[in-house]
């Protein structure tokens, strides 16, 4: 069987903060197309490690490998550049713009390193409404994006990672604090992502790692505690132990 | 649609300043040549500061680097008034791409302290060398050396109306310029790094580089500003480099309105007539202009062109 690459893989990857060692020697690795879940209890270091893959925190050692590239040194924006895309666990949005604005900066910016393309105003509006269309908020585009519902908000930060056109997809916790209604129709969006791009997700509620999730990642004291299809995960006794508090 | 009303709106205020250069008295017309060049100055403020929220207490540095490269030049090297302009653009840009790339790895009050420092550098700079600046006191660049060669003529800048419509030559490149700029992605991006920075960074964006470039445009259009003062008002002192004219700018921008492209403009007009009427009545006038200031944050807290956009005119650039 031949080994294909992984689109993301890390080797060694840890990081500590003062005493507390958050990430430790985590070996993971993310074949492109997959959607994985992340889980493990509050404090398993789950954030930490997006963060370490995505460059908003560096690693104290170990090493990220993108698409067989070593980016564990590469600053944060270059990482997005190369096709790593992360959304915020706590809101973070241009409050003070317009919603259309704020998925233009995103298609701003892959269409400015598209040597084909250029960041015409016609180029944006194309771009940058379909992915307010994909997340259902086209008729919202004139807002300000500080006047949207908190769902909305939350959605929106996900439009500008569309917009990104990411080729790995972090998603930190993207449905806290939603209603059922708005997860439901989260869940079917996060399915069509999947189909063109590499998605990592970070959640708690079950039923959507359940319902998303291709294979799941347990997380437990910054450690990789297990890994496999959520009928295995569902059924290992560590995991129900650590994550489950039996 | 919005772009044809801003694009009216500021062909009509340019054109306005064009007829005003007929219709003003004399001493008026004076003021106005001065407050248009003193707008380019604070338009080049409002760049960093507004747009960018880069919030500098130095800025008079870059001014003064634009007033001394051509002043400078022309006293003691005996240039024609194009290539000491081109040397006070020079100095002014260069200064603004070291003091940028030193002042931006702080930010908020820090960034505020370093740059404040810097041009209290400059400024003692200035009276160090005062053998060649005269210090305080200033060069006065002879009346003959300040004439602009045209294809085809030559103008003395000495003369009122010449140097009116020099300065409103300057004041339309750099409003002209300036709202390219913030209409176009870049500028977009200088306000989204105002509004979250962190989340400019997880878009892909360069912070650094893009506040740097900020800083560096607003240098070039501030040296632009202290480049034609020294060749339209034949003056060049190490006054223009002290901290009043580092507050100055941030002044007249807030009370004009911060991020507005006529914003500028407005606030430097008022600020001049506040002061050249109160002090007609009362040598108190900074008492009226306090109070006029006062009642200024009260009523319009964005200033004149930022409430005015808020409230009725939400095209307004």
């Amino acid at each position: 069987m031949a080994a294909v690459t992984p689109l993301l893989s890390t080797r060694g990857l840890s990081r500590s903060f003062g005493g507390l060692k958050a990430v430790r020697e985590v070996d993971f690795a993310l074949p492109e197309g997959q959607i994985r879940a992340i889980i493990g209890p509050n404090g398993a270091g789950k954030t930490t490690f997006v963060s370490l893959v995505c460059g908003r925190i560096l690693p104290s050692s170990g090493t990220v490998v993108f698409d067989g590239r070593d980016v564990s040194r590469l600053p944060a924006h270059k990482r997005v550049r190369a096709g790593i895309a992360y959304t915020f666990q706590i809101t973070s949005i241009f409050s003070n713009l317009t919603v259309f604005d704020n998925v233009a900066l995103a298609a701003q910016r892959h269409l400015l390193d598209d040597r084909q393309a250029r960041p015409t105003a016609r180029a944006l509006e194309e771009e940058g409404m379909a992915a307010l269309e994909k997340t259902g908020l086209a008729d919202f585009a004139e807002k300000r994006a500080g006047n949207l519902a908190y769902g909305h908000q939350r959605l929106l930060e996900v439009a500008m990672g569309l917009a990104l056109k990411p080729r790995l997809l972090i998603l930190d916790e993207p449905t806290q604090g939603l209603s059922d209604g708005e997860i439901d129709s989260f869940v079917a969006l996060v399915r069509e992502i999947g189909r063109e791009a590499t998605v990592l997700l970070i959640e708690h509620n079950m039923d959507v790692v359940m319902a998303l999730a291709e294979r799941i990642t347990v997380m437990d004291q910054g450690r990789i505690l297990a890994e496999g299809t959520p009928e295995e995960i569902r059924a290992d006794k560590a995991v129900q132990q650590a994550y489950l508090g039996g | 649609m919005t772009n044809v009303k801003s694009l009216w709106l500021h062909a009509a205020v340019i054109l306005l300043l064009f007829a005003l250069n007929f219709l003003l008295p004399e001493y008026h017309r004076g003021i106005f040549s001065r407050v248009m060049v003193l707008a380019v100055f604070a338009m080049g403020y409002n760049l960093a500061f507004g747009y960018t929220g880069l919030l500098s207490l130095g800025h008079a540095m870059f001014f003064a680097a634009g007033l001394y490269g051509a002043g400078l030049t022309i006293y003691h090297l005996g240039w024609s008034v194009w290539p000491a302009l081109g040397a006070g653009l020079l100095a002014g840009t260069l200064l603004a791409l070291v003091v940028g790339f030193l002042a931006l790895r702080t930010t908020g009050v820090a960034f505020m302290i370093v740059t404040l420092m810097f041009a209290q550098v400059f400024y003692l700079t200035t009276l160090y060398f005062t053998t060649y600046t005269r210090g305080e006191e200033g060069l006065v660049l002879p009346q003959a050396m300040r004439s602009l060669a045209l294809p085809g003529a030559s103008f003395s800048l000495t003369d009122p109306a010449t140097r009116y419509m020099a300065a409103l030559a300057l004041l339309t490149i750099v409003l002209g310029l300036v709202l390219i700029l913030v209409r176009s992605p870049y500028g977009r991006a200088l306000i989204a790094i105002r509004e979250n920075e962190e989340r400019m960074r997880m878009l892909g964006y360069d912070v650094f580089a893009n506040k740097l470039a900020s800083v560096v445009i607003s240098g070039l259009i501030c040296a632009a500003a202290g480049a034609a003062y020294a060749v339209l008002f034949g003056y060049v002192g190490s006054g223009f480099a002290s901290i009043q004219y580092s507050i100055l700018p941030l002044l007249w921008v807030l009370l004009g309105g911060a991020a507005t492209t006529l914003g500028p403009l407005i606030g430097t007009l008022f600020m001049f007539y506040i002061i050249d009427t109160a002090s007609d009545y009362t040598t108190a006038y900074l008492l009226v202009v306090g109070l006029a200031l006062i009642l200024l944050i009260l009523y319009f807290p964005k200033g004149i062109a930022g409430t005015v956009r808020e409230r009725w005119l939400p095209w307004l650039p």
